[in-house]
């Protein structure tokens, strides 16, 4: 309910405001009039759902925005429940979107009605890089011993991933197409549980993202063999037995066929006007400059690359297009 | 002992003015928000957790963990009120403590629950001080195959258990199962008796069929009993703490087992709500006056509450040592740590000795103070009981829709609620029983999913379930539970003729 007069003294104050500041510009530009609700499309305790919560508390503890954030989990359906829900909030400027890359599996593989491009897409944050893990009490030290253990194996050799027909499964197949070996997909709910199971001897291999197998890494318990980006990682502060993300080398120079990067990136709502969706891009643009941001960006050994605008929207269909092909070639394709 | 050095340097942390304000702001919150159902620990720390980001580390993990702590407490009270559980693990608590409170004893159930929440999460902190690394290891041994065997020693524990026949009891559970299995399946990634219609897509939340099938089918049964003046007997002063507590000494064996139970659940980690479960059906077993449970017994309350309590704070044990939350919020405090630089993992406990003991320490005195602020509420809690039906039924509908809706904010499921409600005063007035349901949607996808893990890794073989010495005693002693009946007769028809 609007209240004329706490609107009318509004207005009158704005109106002596904008004669005495000589800013027009800024008079007109777009900002949140009611809080904005941030939708994670995974769980609690998820790489996305910390990336978005970091975000939360910089936006709040630097004042960025004047309305508040509020952060929504909506992980149902492997993050279906989360973008339809977005996808049915046209024209209303307080939803975003934080994705990972169940923005094309999910509906790859479930044929729930959406697409990307229901979404108004605004900013990619950083990109998640890949790593290939084994248990530190195995014996083999580098991809090839890997590698020739799983073939000895013959098809017993187990991967432990997060969710189905999802990025760590994708690139499962991927490594088993460019090496001819058979695994044994074995699906968790997180990142941390899929770490745990690896260090229980439960699964023989992983490939989580950095931030979910650092602290068993550093407390000696998994080793990294290789990183599925095509160049080395740049960070180089020790993290164990002397190495750091800069000595892990890259699956493609160890004869692994295989890149993969996840999208950590913004959408909002359909039918958004260009002067919201900068609003959005400027907000991402402070927070990327604060330490907490940088923090984040270090522990996770994140790809930081930075895009909007149409380089993003570019990027976006290109994976699109690749996932597609991934997961047509693997099978993962709903059926109808 | 080092250990103990650096508990009582923890709680030089800890007793700060500044924190133990804390401490009891988090308290009230975390009361308030296990009261209201649907607006559990998860969410209540979630939403607060920005607020915490210009304090330092410990004290934002003392204000987070009393909420926590506040949450496992109120968690009881609608369920002993009002037989609405606000938290999967306080169902059990329901199955006696709602009868208690209709005979007038709503002030006895809420001291028994509060005091022996408080015994579970004691016992769960001094296990933890002394023997945290063991206890760490031991989690790590349990993969997929040993996951279920819990799950399947929770069910089995609870089958048979029941005052109605087995088969109803069976009945309920696979309808339970159906409705868990609704949804995304986590191991092929496709959806599940959808019927294409997108609500469906996140499944029956747990919450909201307890919600409808208690909370509502509960209101139903009453206003057709013609809105009967119940509670009015409810006694108003302190004494009632007193006198209950008189009696809480001669339970101490089914707590000590309880907080067994529950510290095993929340390390493993299976949660709290299977070791609810588990506790009660175990010690029907064993009671004297197990044959009288679910009329009223204190016993029926006292094993829930020390055992979910137990398994709540054990759970915060594989998040810090391990980074693995054993329960929602676990995973959201979890998130907390990452936020504030902390790693949880094996180093937490080397490089961050401050902020671990400081967590542990708080633990002692957040319990002790939640137990002083709960305990005191008791006649005031109890009061509730003397308003009129016909006043409080409307509100506690209210109530629920507010708690339905809060859930996944969607006004389909306070539909959904509804539907739920009309469905569990059916099922009651035709004596099927609503716990194994319960217990089936909420357990029911995770047995599923190790169950398919489990076999996965076997490629496709059943004897992954007695591969090993531990996870061959959990399947072992989940048979035993299940054909319990059965071998009891026959022994006493051995046994009989023998004797005659």
């Amino acid at each position: 309910m609007k209240h004329p007069i706490r609107n009318f003294t509004y207005s009158a104050v704005a109106a002596v405001a904008a004669t005495m500041m000589i800013a027009p510009a800024s008079a007109q530009k777009w900002e949140p009039t009611r809080p904005v609700e941030f939708i994670i499309p995974a769980g609690t305790g998820g790489g996305a759902d910390i990336m978005a919560r970091t975000i939360q508390g910089i936006v709040t503890k630097h004042n960025l925005m004047k309305q508040p954030m509020v952060v929504i989990n909506k992980a149902g359906g492997a993050g279906g429940e989360g973008f339809l829900d977005v996808k049915g909030s046209a024209n209303n400027p307080h939803k975003i979107i934080i994705t990972l890359s169940n923005l094309f599996t999910t509906p790859l593989a479930t044929g729930i009605p959406f697409n990307w491009k229901d979404l108004t897409p605004v900013a990619m944050l950083a990109l998640d890089e890949f790593v290939l893990w084994v248990n530190a009490e195995k014996p083999y030290k580098n991809v090839k011993e890997f590698i020739d253990a799983a073939k000895a194996a013959n098809g017993t050799f187990k991967m432990g991933g997060t969710g189905s027909k999802q990025e760590d499964q994708i690139i499962t197949e991927a490594v088993q197409k460019s090496t001819g070996v058979k695994f044994t997909y074995i699906p968790f709910r997180g990142g941390g549980e899929v770490a745990v199971q690896l260090v229980g001897n439960h699964v023989d291999s992983t490939v989580n993202n950095p931030n979910e197998a650092v602290a068993q890494w550093r407390a000696g318990k998994v080793r990294p063999l290789c990183v599925f980006d095509n160049k080395p990682l740049p960070y180089k502060e020790q993290i164990a037995d002397g190495k750091s993300w800069a000595d892990i080398p890259t699956c493609k120079s160890q004869g692994l066929n295989m890149d993969y990067l996840m999208l950590r990136g913004i959408f909002m709502s359909p039918k958004a006007t260009p002067d919201q969706v900068n609003y959005y891009v400027d907000l991402f643009k402070k927070v990327r400059e604060t330490p907490e941001w940088k923090d984040l960006m270090n522990t996770g050994a994140f790809n930081q690359t930075f895009m909007t605008g149409a380089e993003y929207t570019k990027w976006v269909e290109n994976e699109e297009k690749r996932h597609r092909d991934l997961m047509k070639e693997a099978g993962f394709l709903a059926s109808n | 002992m080092e250990e103990i050095g650096n508990l009582f340097q923890g709680f030089a942390t800890v007793i700060q003015p500044f924190n133990i304000v804390l401490m009891f702001v988090g308290i009230i919150l975390g009361v308030l928000i296990g009261v209201l159902p649907g607006l559990g620990g998860a969410n209540g720390v979630a939403i607060l957790l920005p607020l915490t980001f210009s304090m330092s580390p410990t004290s934002a993990i003392i204000l987070l963990s009393c909420i926590y702590w506040g949450a496992l407490f109120g968690g009881a009270i609608t369920s002993i009120l009002f037989n609405i559980p606000g938290e999967p693990w306080s169902v059990a608590t329901t199955f006696d403590g709602y009868p208690m409170a209709q005979q007038g004893k709503a002030g006895e159930a809420l001291t028994a629950a509060f005091t022996s929440s408080f015994v579970g999460a004691l016992f769960a902190v001094i296990m933890i001080t002394l023997v945290a690394p063991l206890v760490a290891a031991f989690a790590l041994r349990f993969g997929p195959a040993e996951k279920f065997g819990v799950y399947f020693l929770a069910f089995c524990s609870f089958i048979g258990m029941s005052k109605e026949p087995p088969f109803k009891t069976l009945a309920a559970m696979m309808l339970g199962f159906a409705l868990a299995s609704v949804g995304l399946d986590q191991v092929t990634g496709q959806l599940r008796l959808t019927f294409g219609f997108t609500h469906l897509l996140t499944g029956f939340d747990f919450l909201i069929a307890v919600i409808g099938l208690f909370g509502i089918g509960e209101i139903l049964l009453t206003m057709e009993e013609g809105l009967a003046f119940r509670g009015n007997k409810a006694k108003m002063d302190l004494k009632v703490v007193l006198k209950t507590w008189k009696e809480l000494p001669k339970y101490w064996m089914l707590s000590l087992r309880s907080c067994l139970i529950g510290c095993w659940m929340g390390i493993t980690p299976a949660g709290a709500t299977p070791a609810s479960f588990m506790s009660y059906g175990i010690a029907k077993r064993i009671s004297k006056r197990g044959k009288n449970f679910g009329n009223g017994e204190i016993e029926g309350v006292i094993a829930p509450e020390t055992a979910a309590h137990a398994a709540g704070t054990a759970a915060l044990l594989p998040m810090l040592s391990l980074g693995v939350p054993g329960s929602p919020t676990a995973a959201v405090l979890l998130g907390g740590l990452l936020i504030w630089g902390l790693q949880p993992g094996p180093m937490l406990f080397i490089e961050n000795k401050e902020f671990v003991w400081g967590l542990i320490a708080s633990m002692y005195i957040g319990n002790i103070v939640g137990l002083i602020v709960v305990l005191t509420c008791v006649p005031l809690l109890a009061a509730i009981l003397r308003v009129p039906f016909s006043i409080i039924a409307p509100l506690i509908l209210v109530l629920c829709a507010i708690g339905a809706y809060s859930v996944n904010n969607s006004t389909f499921d306070v539909v959904m609620m509804m539907v739920f409600g009309v469905a569990g005063y059916f099922l009651k007035k035709t004596n099927y029983p609503l716990a194994p349901l319960v217990l089936a949607i909420v357990l029911g996808s995770k047995a599923e999913e190790a169950f398919r893990q489990s076999l996965l890794s076997s490629q496709g073989s059943l004897s992954i379930f007695w591969s090993n010495a531990l996870v061959g005693t959990i399947m072992g002693l989940g048979l035993i539970a299940l054909f319990w009946s059965a071998i009891s007769n026959v022994w006493s028809r051995v046994r009989g003729p023998a004797t005659a």
